[in-house]
């Protein structure tokens, strides 16, 4: 099951890096990224791959989250299905 | 693949335009759960709804944890009460009521909606006994809403109904008096009322549905407001593009959501309603994108060409987006439930009876209109039957939710809490209709044909 990832926020040092390993610790693929940096805001974007992720989607979503908090940033994960259904027919 | 603005547009409009399902509302028909003895129908009542609805809230809730949508409800319609009582002997209702609440508490959904009977040509003693049940079983209730359908384009207008529900609606409110008469929140008089209705007072899980079904209801003013904001020099056909754009987003969200709880839940999938359901949170009213198309304040001059433009709009961008639409899809304009209704009516601007004349091309009609405690149970009657007639005539749900708040007049606010909001008192013209209600009998269906 492909999923979403955005994570926003100030621009700070390791946020790829950060994100990424809590990713890997939970045995979750990443199929694509992309980040921009807009005025020292952050925003990336990515597709991952959570079939063989060892945990629920709740619990994954907590733990990205409060990492997120962390950091001071705001991160999130969404099934890919909702966005698909939105903008393409 | 999708591109970054494509995800931070669905991002924005969940974060800061209110996007959301309203509603998941599952139908459940209780027509197997008839009994001679009323004690032995409650528990059959009980039993069905807990059986089949167990898992609702639980469901919903993944759903919205996987999909980052927040999903505001979770509820149950189920099948009028007035066919399930009629089988009993006994005259009181409230028995059945209380199964129904009960339900609802085990089933931990937020509103349970089918109190209801459909009495457009005429009433039979289930009826009458469920009418006069009302006041006890709102009163004594939390979660439970009824709604009475007293007309239809094919049968009429039930003026001896309309006459009673002027009555016990006053009932009603004096039985909770103690909560600004919120009891009458809780009840929608209804001409032409829809049987796959997912939004609440006025859901029930019509007699031609199946079993049990999903119905999920949108909203989402926030973001049609958000999509016309800034657009001084647009022209109509511009700004209505817009909002069949944004309409059909958010329908697709919906039906994706639907078909989602239909499919985990093993229950089919019924419709999607492709309602604007306001809240009173700033940011999610649909008076502000009446206003924000150049009105200065909602109820004033144009303000019903507006409400016609969007209302319109919605549907025709809503309809593609979703395999089976229904319900009372349009524009909602709950007074108590807008943040920019409760304004306008509050200045004084939104008036009884330009609400009327909205009604004639909203979804619905006059609903959560709180007015003054000492009117008339027949000005009341008056005011549905006026209600009734623009549905009748007219081929379209129309709907009264009056909350004659006892103890309070003109110029006071009744406070309802939570997605009911609050509500300016407004004021209602002096003189009386009594003689025009104590007639009785019924105003006969309208020709359809030679329209003017």
């Amino acid at each position: 099951m492909k999923a979403i990832v955005t994570v926003i926020g100030k621009d700070q040092v390791g946020i790829i890096a950060g994100v990424c390993t809590v990713l890997a610790e939970k045995n979750i693929n990443v199929l694509d990224i992309s980040q921009t940096v807009m005025q020292d805001y952050f925003t990336m974007i990515m597709m991952v791959d959570i079939s063989e992720a060892g945990l629920t989607f709740e619990d994954l979503s907590r733990d990205l989250d409060e990492f997120g908090r962390t950091k001071g940033l705001s991160i999130r994960i969404q099934r890919e299905d909702i966005f698909e259904a939105m903008h393409r027919i | 693949m999708l591109n970054t603005s494509e995800i931070l547009q669905t991002i924005e409009m969940l974060d800061s335009q209110h996007l959301d399902i309203r509603t998941i509302t599952m139908g459940i028909s209780l027509l197997d759960c008839a009994d001679e003895d009323i004690d032995a129908a409650s528990r059959k009542i009980y039993e069905k709804i807990v059986s089949r609805a167990k898992d609702l809230v639980k469901v919903g809730e993944d759903i919205q944890s996987e999909f980052g949508i927040p999903i505001v409800n979770k509820r149950i319609s189920v099948t009028p009460v007035a066919l399930v009582g009629a089988s009993c002997r006994e005259r009181n209702y409230v028995k059945l009521a209380h199964a129904l609440e009960n339900a609802a508490r085990e089933t931990g959904v937020n509103f349970i909606g089918g109190f209801s009977a459909l009495v457009q040509k005429g009433m039979t003693q289930a009826d009458i006994n469920l009418i006069d049940s009302l006041p006890q079983a709102l009163s004594e209730t939390e979660h439970m809403c009824a709604s009475i359908n007293v007309a239809s384009t094919k049968a009429g207008i039930n003026m001896d109904a309309v006459k009673l529900m002027g009555e016990r609606i006053i009932d009603i409110a004096e039985a909770t008096k103690d909560r600004d008469s919120l009891g009458c929140a809780k009840l929608t008089v209804f001409a032409n009322a829809v049987e796959d209705n997912p939004f609440m007072a006025g859901a029930f899980h019509g007699p031609g549905e199946g079993d049990t079904v999903i119905n999920v209801g949108v909203s989402g003013p926030g973001v049609v407001h958000h999509a016309i904001k800034n657009k001084k020099d647009a022209s109509f056909d511009e700004i209505a593009e817009l909002i069949k754009k944004t309409a059909f987003k958010i329908t697709r969200m919906g039906q994706l959501v639907a078909m989602e709880a239909s499919k985990r839940l093993g229950v089919p999938f019924g419709i999607v309603d492709l309602s604007l359901a306001p809240t009173p949170a700033i940011g999610d009213s649909v008076a502000r994108i009446l206003e924000e198309m150049g009105l200065e304040t909602c109820g004033t001059h144009g303000t019903t060409a507006a409400l016609a433009l969007l209302n319109d709009a919605v549907k025709k961008g809503g309809v593609m987006a979703s395999s089976h639409v229904g319900g009372l899809s349009g524009a909602f304009i709950p007074v108590s439930e807008d943040e920019g209704m409760i304004a306008a009516s509050g200045k004084g601007v939104l008036t009884i009876d330009k609400l009327e004349a909205m009604t004639c091309v909203c979804s619905v009609g006059l609903d959560m209109i709180a007015v003054p405690g000492d009117t008339p149970k027949e000005t009341i009657s008056a005011i549905i039957a006026d209600e009734a007639a623009i549905g009748v005539i007219n081929n379209k749900t129309t709907a009264c939710r009056l909350i004659p708040v006892i103890g309070k007049g003109v110029g006071e606010t009744a406070v309802f809490g939570g997605l009911l909001g609050e509500a300016p008192i407004i004021p209602l013209h002096r003189e009386v209709s009594t003689d025009f209600i104590n007639r009785g009998g019924r105003i006969p269906a309208p020709l359809h044909s030679l329209r003017n």
